[in-house]
């Protein structure tokens, strides 16, 4: 789907912990929105003022103020969608920026598409064709980017439950649907009870995801963070001492698809989401090979590389994989043992690499504090960043979840109200579609092959 | 080998449509093309074949029905002839919501085939030929006529293939192959050749009938009988309502066993099947009983319907029970069967083999993409049944007539009806089995009901020719009283006068704390618009059943229907827009190279059916509307 016409909203900042944060919306009914939301000194209502102004206020949601804004108001055509816009400055900060949008989508906007601001700009007459490439190849890469991380970034844990949830519906649907083909041969008389306590359940299995949504529990949000070094260069010693007492663990997640650990970690105020390729230690023979190829397939994806060198032993063949493979990725250096007799030091070490390198011993937990002023430093320098299509892609699956929610409840209404049984399929296939939608699946003929393959229809 | 006749003779009578074909898609071509005012000429391998029902003995059925009712609201005769010709008709589904009810009639097989025949034979226009097409003419691109095989040549502007199963049709059961049409009817052995060097691509589907049995050798007492409706409701919007209140004949219902199972598993290894004999899978929704027994081998029975063929013939028609095993294998496997112990079979179950297109290669309006002209309906275009193949051959009647009319020609979408459900479906997905209509294969069913199939598609029967002033200024009064009621009834309200609530009370219904309109009295699932009568003092006059009916349904699923109407805008804004015929999808800037191969082979002709081709992304899709400006 997704071709709509109507108001969408999105952050057009980068997602870092820095600066100012916008939220922008744009479509007919921004400026409905906005009043919403939007509490001016005096009773000021913004849809009442003027095109192209500026005014400062708060955002709220209800009683409660999610942040001190400014709001600058631009009614179409004169603005860069060609729609009415209106763009909320906020104090920056990943979670206010996430918590405006989320308020602006729960007023009635829904996330944009990638790349859909420019499509409506270019749609509405605000680029001319020769434009069109470009505005094709920026929802091209959008696209190709999001649809990567929207499935890539979506735990493995909750595409589990999903799929469980939408095979419950497929199953019920299918039943009805084909006591409605065939009913000579399947009776869904009385059906609704059955269902009703089906329906109930998918529902609380449905709000327990919104609610994980809401902790950021559903995505792999934050930096993502892969250590790499030979066997023994101390790379779990390392993730102990990060994750010491004085650090939080915000989760802890074994069993993902990925099947390594991961740990998300605050560091200052700045989230690693580090992954620990811990299982390649036991495979000693085979490690070289093995270790390196699938530590390749993490770096790849990873938004920053921590590569521990094991200063006590010569650099070998493993170690120059390693740099080979890290060096155009943004990664830092870690010269472990250094309370050991070294063999390498930092100037030997800066002839094969030139990253930031860090002096620490991972055993007696110095050089810790370094290692945290150098990511510091290259986060609010901008050099890593988190990957903002996460955060816009949760508050995109947030929104499927809550529309599969709302699907589920007119199910619910729909058999108290006894309506016939033909129609609560109509809505289950709702909720099917909006859940299908996170984990990147269509209906295509589902339906039909699940009553083909579950059901003998007759004739 | 394309064939060759010895001797060439060109017949110099003009012909403005060939109609190859005289099955359910080909009678409802040849009589949409006549009544437009072309001259037709409709081939058949047999005159006594024409409208031939060579499967089940029935009309309609879930979804089906539907089908039948908007090839009627289009002008076409399916409907008109069931109601002349059923012996039994029941409304299925009765119980669930009006999308779903489905009209379904047992028709008389003879008598329903003798009176289409007989509708073709005084059409003016039409002419019946028997004999087998076995050459298409083409020159630039365009259709310019047939060649039988005895070699004569027919020229025309239009051609409608509807060969159905006929195309190199095989039978089979056990070892016994038989390269006839059904029922031992000639095949069209020579066409497909000809087709192929047209390069269209070809597939090779199979279905499957039961056996007929002689009713003196059954044992009804051993079965459940099984009754049409009390109150009969025709197909067709013409038909009067007291002209089918008919004496009905009877079905009856029995049940395979473990005995019966046994039979067939026990010999499953010489089924023509699972042999190796018959390539590939049949239909699922319509498996053979050893398919069944297979694939459900947790159910120890199986339903099964004994239907009359007629009301002038002894067979009787074994519903779930089609086989392709051998002889011997049937006669023990039907015996074992309470009340068939002493079965006599008149006719063997068997499964036919049958040559028909990919449809991809069709356009919505059910031309050739490649050859201008060439149209083409029913069985050969993948699909089954027999309400599916009119649904097609009103369509390509009335498009090969727009054609050479100069006219437009006519898409039914997604929202308007099954048929174009249906249509879109066959052009636009690949299918790899013979395409069935399913009620859970269109969308916005709440929209196209049975009910209102006059309402959706008469004015588009009558714009395009087929459906006389008459009949649509009917619709169009019958639509403003049904629009003024419901006005009415949503502004007139009740207090909770005695009156009231003693009508609330004798239906089981809440009484009232406060006024109501009767509008929102009708939405409770107790009351109906007949039902307020006595409370609704300005009702002095009498409405139609028909009319209360629209009432009742329009006021009780109000929101539900405003809903779809909701996703419906939603889905043409994208079908609205078209896609030039001319574009070069190799100029598309960024569009992935699967989806370039994809809709240069489908050249699909609005945005919304690109939507739907697998292996078209919305990306995809995105990129193109830029490009073309939308």
């Amino acid at each position: 789907m997704g071709f709509k016409t109507d108001t969408i909203a999105a952050i057009s900042t980068a997602m870092t912990n820095s600066g100012i944060g916008i939220v922008r919306i744009s479509g007919d009914e921004a400026f409905e929105i906005i009043d919403k939301i939007y509490k001016g000194k005096k009773e000021k209502i913004l849809s009442k003022q003027k095109s192209h102004t500026i005014h400062y206020g708060y955002i709220v949601d209800g009683e409660e103020i999610i942040d001190e804004v400014l709001v600058l108001l631009m009614k179409g055509p004169h603005s860069y969608t060609g729609e009415d816009t209106v763009e909320i400055d906020c104090h920056g900060g990943v979670f206010v920026t996430k918590k405006i949008l989320e308020t602006v989508l729960k007023y009635g906007a829904r996330p944009a598409e990638p790349g859909e601001y420019t499509k409506r700009a270019f749609l509405n007459g605000r680029m001319d064709l020769s434009q069109a490439e470009a505005v094709i190849d920026v929802i091209n890469s959008k696209n190709e980017y999001a649809l990567k991380s929207s499935v890539n970034q979506l735990k493995g844990s909750v595409h589990k439950k999903i799929d469980e949830i939408r095979s419950e519906i497929l199953h019920h649907t299918a039943f009805i649907e084909t006591a409605l083909d065939d009913p000579e041969h399947y009776d869904v008389d009385g059906y609704g009870e059955e269902l009703e306590t089906v329906v109930d359940k998918l529902l609380k299995k449905v709000q327990r995801l919104i609610d994980t949504a809401d902790d950021g529990r559903i995505m792999k949000e934050g930096i993502q963070t892969v250590i790499v070094g030979k066997p023994n260069a101390g790379k779990s010693s390392l993730l102990n001492a990060l994750i010491g007492e004085d650090r939080a663990i915000v989760t802890d997640i074994a069993g993902t698809t990925r099947d390594v650990l991961e740990e998300n970690i605050q560091l200052q105020g700045i989230s690693l989401n580090i992954m620990d390729t811990a299982g390649i230690r036991d495979t000693k023979d085979i490690v070289e090979k093995i270790g390196v190829d699938k530590a390749k397939s993490y770096a790849e994806e990873a938004d920053l590389i921590i590569y521990v060198v094991d200063a006590s032993v010569p650099l070998d063949d493993s170690d120059f994989e390693i740099i080979n493979m890290i060096k155009n990725k943004k990664a830092v250096v870690l010269l472990n043992k250094t309370d050991l007799s070294t063999v390498i030091n930092k100037k030997e070490l800066k002839v094969w690499i030139n990253k930031p390198t860090i002096e620490i011993s991972a055993k007696h937990q110095t050089g810790i504090h370094e290692l945290e002023d150098t990511l510091k430093e290259m986060f609010y320098h901008g050099e890593i960043s988190f990957n903002d299509e996460v955060y816009i892609t949760n508050a995109r699956h947030k929104a499927a979840l809550i529309d599969a929610y709302a699907s589920l409840k007119k199910v619910k209404e729909s058999i108290e109200n006894q309506m016939p049984e033909d129609f609560f399929t109509i809505d289950l296939m709702d909720a099917y579609e909006s859940l299908g939608s996170i984990t990147g699946e269509t209906i295509g003929e589902d339906l039909v092959n699940e009553i083909f393959s579950k059901f003998c229809m007759g004739k | 080998m394309k064939y060759s006749a010895n001797s060439v003779w060109v017949n110099k009578d003009e012909y403005d449509v060939v109609v190859v074909g005289a099955g359910h898609a080909g009678c409802e071509a040849a009589l949409a093309t006549a009544r437009l005012g072309l001259k037709t000429i409709v081939f058949t391998v047999s005159v006594e074949s024409i409208a031939l029902m060579p499967c089940n003995p029935n009309i309609g059925g879930s979804s089906k029905g539907h089908i039948v009712r908007e090839v009627d609201a289009l002008g076409g005769e399916m409907g008109k002839v069931i109601d002349k010709t059923f012996i039994q008709s029941k409304m299925l589904n009765k119980s669930k919501g009006p999308a779903v009810h489905s009209l379904r009639a047992q028709a008389d097989k003879n008598k329903y085939s003798n009176t289409m025949r007989q509708v073709l034979e005084s059409q003016q226009n039409l002419e019946i030929k028997q004999a087998e097409v076995v050459n298409i003419l083409v020159e630039d691109g365009k259709i310019t006529g047939v060649q039988t095989y005895s070699g004569t040549i027919y020229h025309c502007k239009a051609l409608i293939l509807c060969t159905g199963t006929y195309l190199k049709a095989r039978c089979i059961y056990g070892d016994v192959s038989n390269e006839t049409g059904p029922n031992g009817l000639q095949a069209a052995n020579h066409l497909t050749e000809c087709l192929k060097d047209l390069g269209i691509k070809m597939y090779r589907f199979k279905t499957g009938t039961p056996a007929r049995i002689d009713k003196r050798s059954i044992d009804f007492s051993k079965m459940e009988e099984q009754f049409g409706d009390e109150k009969i409701i025709p197909f067709s919007f013409t038909t009067n309502r007291e002209d089918v209140q008919i004496d009905q004949a009877s079905c009856w219902l029995t049940y395979t066993n473990e005995k019966t199972h046994d039979i067939i598993r026990r010999n499953l290894d010489r089924s023509p099947l699972f042999s190796g004999m018959i390539e590939g899978t049949g239909p699922r929704y319509c498996p053979s009983i050893e398919d069944k027994v297979v694939k459900f081998a947790d159910k120890d029975r199986h339903q099964v319907f004994i239907e009359p063929e007629g009301l002038n013939t002894n067979e009787m028609y074994v519903g779930g029970m089609s086989s392709s095993l051998p002889e011997d294998v049937q006669y023990e496997m039907y015996r074992s069967v309470p009340g068939l112990e002493n079965a006599k079979i008149v006719r063997n179950a068997y499964a036919i083999e049958y040559d028909c297109i990919d449809a991809r290669q069709l356009h919505p309006t059910l031309e050739f993409k490649n050859i201008q002209g060439l149209y083409s309906a029913g069985q050969f275009n993948g699909s089954s049944g027999y309400e599916e193949a009119a649904g097609q051959g009103i369509v390509a009647g009335i498009n090969a007539a727009m054609k050479i009319l100069g006219k437009e020609q006519i898409i039914l979408d997604r929202s308007q009806a099954y048929i174009g459900v249906l249509i879109d479906d066959l052009v636009t997905k690949e299918s790899l089995e013979p395409y069935r209509m399913m009620t859970s294969r269109a969308e916005y069913r709440l929209l196209l009901r049975q009910d209102n199939a006059d309402q959706r598609l008469t004015k588009i029967g009558h714009d395009v020719g087929l459906i006389s002033d008459e009949r649509y200024e009917k619709l169009v009064e019958k639509e403003r009283i049904i629009a003024e009621e419901i006005e009415r009834l949503e502004h007139t309200n009740v207090g909770t006068s005695q009156e009231v609530q003693q009508l609330l009370a004798s239906c089981n219904s809440t009484l009232l704390t406060s006024g109501s309109t009767l509008a929102d009295l009708i939405k409770r699932p107790e009351i109906t618009y007949e039902i307020l009568k006595p409370i609704d003092h300005a009702r002095t006059y009498e409405l139609s059943e028909e009319i209360m009916e629209q009432i009742d349904i329009n006021i009780k699923y109000d929101g539900y229907i405003k809903r779809q109407m909701k996703q419906v805008e939603q889905f043409k804004k994208l079908e609205n827009r078209r896609i030039p015929e001319n574009i070069d999808y190799d100029k598309v800037p960024s569009l992935r190279i699967e989806a370039v191969q994809k809709l240069k082979q489908y050249r699909p002709i609005s945005m919304g059916q690109a939507s739907r081709i697998s292996g078209v992304s919305p990306a995809d899709i995105s990129v193109l509307l830029v490009y073309l400006g939308y």
